[in-house]
């Protein structure tokens, strides 16, 4: 089959692979119709995340049709399912407890030492993620293994696009989860760095769940647009003060909860950033948590920070004291996407919720390589990415392109 | 000019913080050791394996490792008592055959592709708590294990406690060489434990085996 394969940093390529095939009796293979590539596969481009080897098949947002089921797995051939990006068993202390990111089984023996080395406890796993997850084949190929099917896909019905339900693999419940993680109250102003999918489904949730107000930070006009749209104030932070024009806006209080959208691969000229970016470049550093900063010292006292942004290792010049002695409340965390799947279903079935407003470009999957350089440098024109897959042969690519254009 | 002078600058604070950071490994680890110090206590209520250098409970030969299972202990204890049954998820064990009520002979991988003999004798037996074994004089390693099932708080299962022990053979060297091929058996019997779990909890045993672009692997192969 094809599929997107990483081979350094930014060197991915489409190039032909095995197929997949049933390992374990709950597995059920995919033949994927539809993949996305999400801002967090920018790290891995960018080479922030270690242990991804060469030759790894990226990719964890996808969905498409069953065409194999294990002789433990519920799904039947022929059924539409997508997938959600981490892998979950079901039937461990913290999937009992439905906080399925934190599943204790699906990082595999052999994986799972490095993640415990690195972060205290192994991780859970996720599909496409370097091996620190698990170490799993992504989706952004013609064909996917699918662990635990019987507890992560949910079976979509035929009468909605792929379009309307690909998100529920990761970006959507991740922003809802995200608003969610904020506790959002009557007459709170809510605050979110970043309109990439994330952010700006984190607006949308928090509007839905009542926010007073929504005010959208970044420094991408199209971004900010599509944020005003889906009706946030904007706050392009090239041109106004952040903190400053928070705290004008709020009579000096500052917005009740913060969400970080941003994650370790901050943008902005400051102090901080320049220094936090020469230490990730000569391996002194992970991470760039210029926005995170910010958000701390913008939140109001005893407000809410919620952070979806991905983060990898150690920050520091990190305003511990301010989190302290203000009394956040911080709440964070890979989404329990296996949490959110049938709700988010039912309010995209409803009209509540609008899934395709930020999907900017359609590729067919033997152009991957190609829409990771755009996604990577053109990131104001190209706010969300869709691969698809039957469109996979030069001839069905000539197709679409003809039918997109 | 000036761009040369700040990344020369830049060198001297990056040598500095290096330095620095060495300092601070050496220090901590000079501490690990507790070299020096008044005498320690020793009243913890830890379990063995989890004591420092230094105490007299510290045992350099000796592998501890809990892990949480969601399921009563008398299941669990029935299949570990089935050595047979050890292949399933010890990755190492080839076979095991049973001799008598007590003793069964096992097969193991060792490094290299040959493998290992030895003799285990059931040594401590509660049903449904702990199950202990020792080798016998002829087996090729001298190895002892021990695993204890303990209830854990309402609703959550057991936590199963292994403790393994063993002679490397070919000594410290030895042990260094079957760790860097990842056959150490302590590494060995972390990762059976997880296996174990998984086995129990999952009815199957995690892999991520999938396609690469690696030539070397096989989309049915198990990746590290």
């Amino acid at each position: 089959m094809r599929a997107l394969t990483w081979h350094g940093r930014h060197d991915v390529r489409v190039e032909t692979v095995p197929d997949p095939e049933i390992v374990n009796p709950r597995d059920a293979i995919l033949k994927v119709t539809s993949t996305a590539i999400c801002g967090s596969d920018l790290h891995l481009y960018d080479g922030y995340i270690p242990t991804l080897r060469a030759g790894d098949v990226l990719g964890h947002e996808f969905m498409g049709e069953v065409v194999e089921a294990g002789p433990k797995s519920t799904l039947k051939k022929g059924q539409r399912v997508v997938v959600p990006f981490t892998i979950s068993c079901g039937d461990c202390f913290f999937c009992k407890k439905r906080q399925f990111s934190a599943c204790d089984n699906s990082n595999p023996a052999e994986t799972f030492d490095a993640s415990r080395l690195l972060m205290g406890h192994p991780m859970g796993a996720a599909f496409g993620y370097a091996h620190l997850t698990g170490g799993y084949a992504g989706g952004q190929a013609e064909y996917v293994r699918v662990p635990y099917s019987d507890v992560g896909p949910i079976v979509v019905p035929d009468h909605f696009e792929d379009d309307q339900v690909l998100f529920l693999s990761d970006i959507l419940p991740t922003g809802w989860a995200a608003a969610e993680n904020c506790a959002i109250e009557e007459g709170d102003t809510i605050a979110v760095w970043g309109c990439g999918p994330v952010g700006l489904f984190a607006i949308q949730s928090a509007l839905i769940m009542g926010a007073h107000r929504v005010i959208a930070i970044d420094h991408y006009p199209h971004r900010l647009e599509l944020a005003r749209k889906l009706g946030a104030e904007i706050l392009d932070y090239r041109e106004v003060d952040v903190r400053e024009a928070l705290d004008e806006m709020t009579g000096g209080i500052g917005p009740d909860a913060c969400i970080d959208c941003v994650g370790m691969e901050s943008h902005g000229l400051s102090i901080d950033n320049i220094a936090d970016t020469v230490k990730a470049h000569t391996f002194l550093g992970t991470e760039r948590p210029h926005a995170l900063r910010q958000i701390i010292l913008a939140c109001r006292k005893g407000g809410r920070v919620s952070i979806p942004g991905v983060y990898g290792g150690f920050a520091d010049k990190f305003p511990l004291g301010q989190m302290m002695e203000k009394g956040l409340t911080i709440k964070q965390g890979q989404t329990h996407v296996q949490k959110y799947t049938a709700p988010l279903l039912e309010m995209i079935e409803q009209g509540k919720i609008d899934t395709t407003f930020l999907i900017s470009h359609h590729a067919p999957l033997e152009r991957a390589a190609e829409m990771y350089r755009h996604w990577h440098d053109e990131q104001d024109s190209y706010t969300k990415i869709v691969l698809k897959t039957e469109a996979a042969t030069p001839k069905q690519e000539q197709k679409l392109a003809r039918e997109l254009a | 000019m000036a761009e040369q002078r700040t990344s020369a600058t830049n060198r001297a604070l990056i040598g500095a913080g290096v330095a620095a950071a060495a300092g601070a490994a050496a220090f901590l680890l000079s501490r690990r050791t507790g070299s020096g110090g008044a005498p320690i206590e020793e009243i913890s209520d830890a379990p063995d394996h989890v004591w420092r250098r230094g105490t007299s409970r510290y045992d350099p030969n000796t592998l501890g490792q809990t892990v949480l299972i969601g399921k009563p202990r008398q299941e669990l204890y029935d299949l570990w008592r089935d050595f047979a049954k050890f292949p399933n998820f010890m990755e190492n064990v080839e076979r095991v055959e049973k001799l008598d009520s007590k003793r069964s002979r096992w097969t193991i991988k060792a490094p290299g592709g040959s493998s290992v003999e030895l003799v285990t004798k059931i040594t401590e037996d509660k049903a449904g708590r702990a199950v202990a074994w020792r080798s016998e004089p002829e087996s090729e390693i001298e190895t002892e294990g021990r695993v204890e099932f303990i209830d854990a708080a309402p609703g959550r299962g057991t936590m199963v406690r292994l403790t393994t022990r063993y002679e490397p053979p070919g000594g410290i060297v030895g042990k260094g060489l079957a760790k860097l091929m990842q056959r150490e058996p302590h590494i060995q019997a972390r990762r059976d434990l997880h296996r174990f779990k998984s086995l129990m909890e999952t009815g199957e045993s995690a892999t991520n085996a999938s396609p690469s672009g690696r030539k070397s692997e096989s989309p049915t192969e198990r990746r590290i």
